[in-house]
């Protein structure tokens, strides 16, 4: 019986990513559009128009020469929980064609393209700008369609698109599991694309809820902070820094108000 | 009828005739309404029949187009010939993931020369085998991009039959016409042959809800939050 809960105990997959160790280098961003299929336009400086699963952020502490310092955030979708982990996602609370879902087995927000009919609600209700929308069907340079992967479905004009955590990954790694016979994947079983993919390890990705797992221990930084943590979305995406004015500027502070 | 008979009534010498005319005028006026009414109905029915032909029985003639497969290949003689049943030749990779259609690879461990006298073993050894090409095969169960199925977990895992999704296909001797949706480009069996719908067999169908219908009673799990069944994020990608 006992046993039996282990297997059935539900996933909460996360990530935590050490801003101190990113440069900034984009390679996570990269790896992100080649994995996904992410269409990418013939002008990227056109930022309405764009689509970038993860976007990296750059934050300055805003002070002058010698003080000056920067910071890069890359942001996937942060997959929020809700308060309580109940599932009420922002976006996934607003949407009206069931297109976006929030799953209590691995805690991933998921979005169905087939679903989607654009409305742009899930849009207008994500505090963290992760979710896009196409405007355009996608061109694909000569002959490039035959190098996308078949593992995730090219989107089409007029629906929204975000990050999945590369869900993919984890059917893959799922039916491997079932053919073995396994109920259980091994931590660098399913791994997102931007994990592997960052030169300086900046990024761990694993099940929140395992202890086996890094990100467990590591969510549990002092230094550790959330994106906009007092909306209580409750998000799987924690982020560590050893800067006073970068875990400052992960929440909206006033100017002399006390964290 | 009885007022234009009042009215003509000792008035004129040929009060005969004319009353004999408006009557029979009237007469006229009163079958022509029934006739009406009558055609109204008839042409309604003519309509609704022929509606019911077009949609039921041209619409899904012109929405399908029929193709047969490159090579007519019997099942049964083959599952006769093999010890593994169907994995003997659909086989799962080490990876976990299904190979689906063997390529000639398989095939030609048997069929590098022309065994029998099949004539369609000769097409395949001959058109095939001898120019290493592979035959482009029409899949029936052909799924559309979105949905991820995996064979391992149907099979390996919940210990499924092929014939409960895929039909005694085993024990045919022929293939079936491929029948494709000239609109969507999938094959017939994803909607089903039943234009209204109805489905006796569990391999009638291939549709989503069907899917739903069986993961709802086996799986039983609750994982989406949107729906209360399980979550999209199963077999969608």
């Amino acid at each position: 019986m006992k046993e039996e809960q282990n297997h059935e105990k539900a996933k909460r997959f996360g990530m935590v990513i050490d801003l101190d160790k990113c440069t900034g280098c984009g390679a996570c961003m990269v790896a992100c559009m080649s994995e996904n299929n992410v269409p990418f336009k013939e002008d990227e400086s056109k930022k309405l128009d764009s689509i970038t699963w993860l976007r990296v952020y750059k934050l300055t502490n805003g002070k002058p020469f010698p003080d000056a310092e920067i910071c890069y955030l890359p942001r996937p979708c942060q997959h929020c929980g809700g308060k309580g982990d109940h599932g009420h996602s922002p976006c996934v609370s607003v949407c009206p064609a069931t297109a976006t879902d929030y799953s209590n087995d691995t805690g991933i927000v998921s979005q169905i393209y087939t679903r989607c009919f654009g409305c742009r609600y899930c849009m207008a209700a994500c505090p963290y700008h992760a979710r896009y929308f196409n405007w355009w069907d996608p061109v694909w340079p000569d002959g490039m369609e035959k190098y996308l992967s078949p593992n995730v479905s090219v989107r089409m004009r007029g629906i929204v698109e975000k990050c999945s955590f590369c869900f993919h990954r984890y059917q893959i790694a799922m039916e491997k599991a079932h053919y073995e016979g396994r109920g259980e994947l091994e931590e660098n079983e399913y791994q997102t694309a931007c994990t592997q993919a960052c030169p300086a390890n900046a990024i761990t990705f694993g099940d929140l809820n395992n202890p086996g797992h890094a990100v467990h221990e590591l969510k549990k930084d002092k230094n550790a902070f959330r994106l906009l943590e007092r909306l209580q979305t409750n998000t799987k995406v924690y982020y560590i820094s050893s800067r006073e004015w970068v875990r400052r500027a992960g929440d909206n502070y006033l100017e002399k108000e006390k964290k | 009828m009885s007022k234009p008979d009042d009215k003509t009534t000792g008035i004129s010498a040929d009060t005969d005739s004319t009353e004999a005319e408006v009557s029979s005028a009237g007469g006229i006026a009163k079958g022509q309404g029934d006739e009406v009414g009558g055609f109204v109905i008839l042409f309604f029915i003519i309509g609704f029949v022929a509606s019911l032909i077009i949609g039921w029985v041209v619409f899904p003639k012109l929405l399908y187009s029929q193709k047969t497969q490159p090579i007519d290949f019997n099942h049964a003689l083959h599952l006769e010939a093999v010890s593994d049943g169907c994995e003997s030749c659909h086989i799962f990779r080490d990876d976990g993931t299904f190979a689906g259609v063997p390529g000639n690879a398989q095939c030609s461990d048997c069929h590098q020369e022309v065994q029998g006298d099949s004539p369609e073993e000769k097409k395949f050894v001959e058109e095939y085998v001898a120019k290493e090409r592979e035959v482009p095969w029409l899949i029936y169960s052909k799924q559309p991009d979105c949905v991820f199925f995996s064979h391992a977990a149907h099979v390996k895992k919940a210990k499924m039959e092929c014939v409960t999704c895929h039909g005694p296909i085993g024990e045919s001797t022929s293939l079936k016409v491929y029948e494709e949706n000239r609109l969507t480009g999938y094959s017939r069996d994803i909607w089903g042959k039943n234009i209204a719908g109805v489905k006796r067999e569990t391999w009638d169908r291939m549709k989503m809800d069907d899917c739903a219908e069986c993961h709802e009673k086996a799986a039983g799990k609750k994982s989406s939050v949107q729906t209360d069944k399980e979550a999209c994020f199963v077999c969608h990608k």
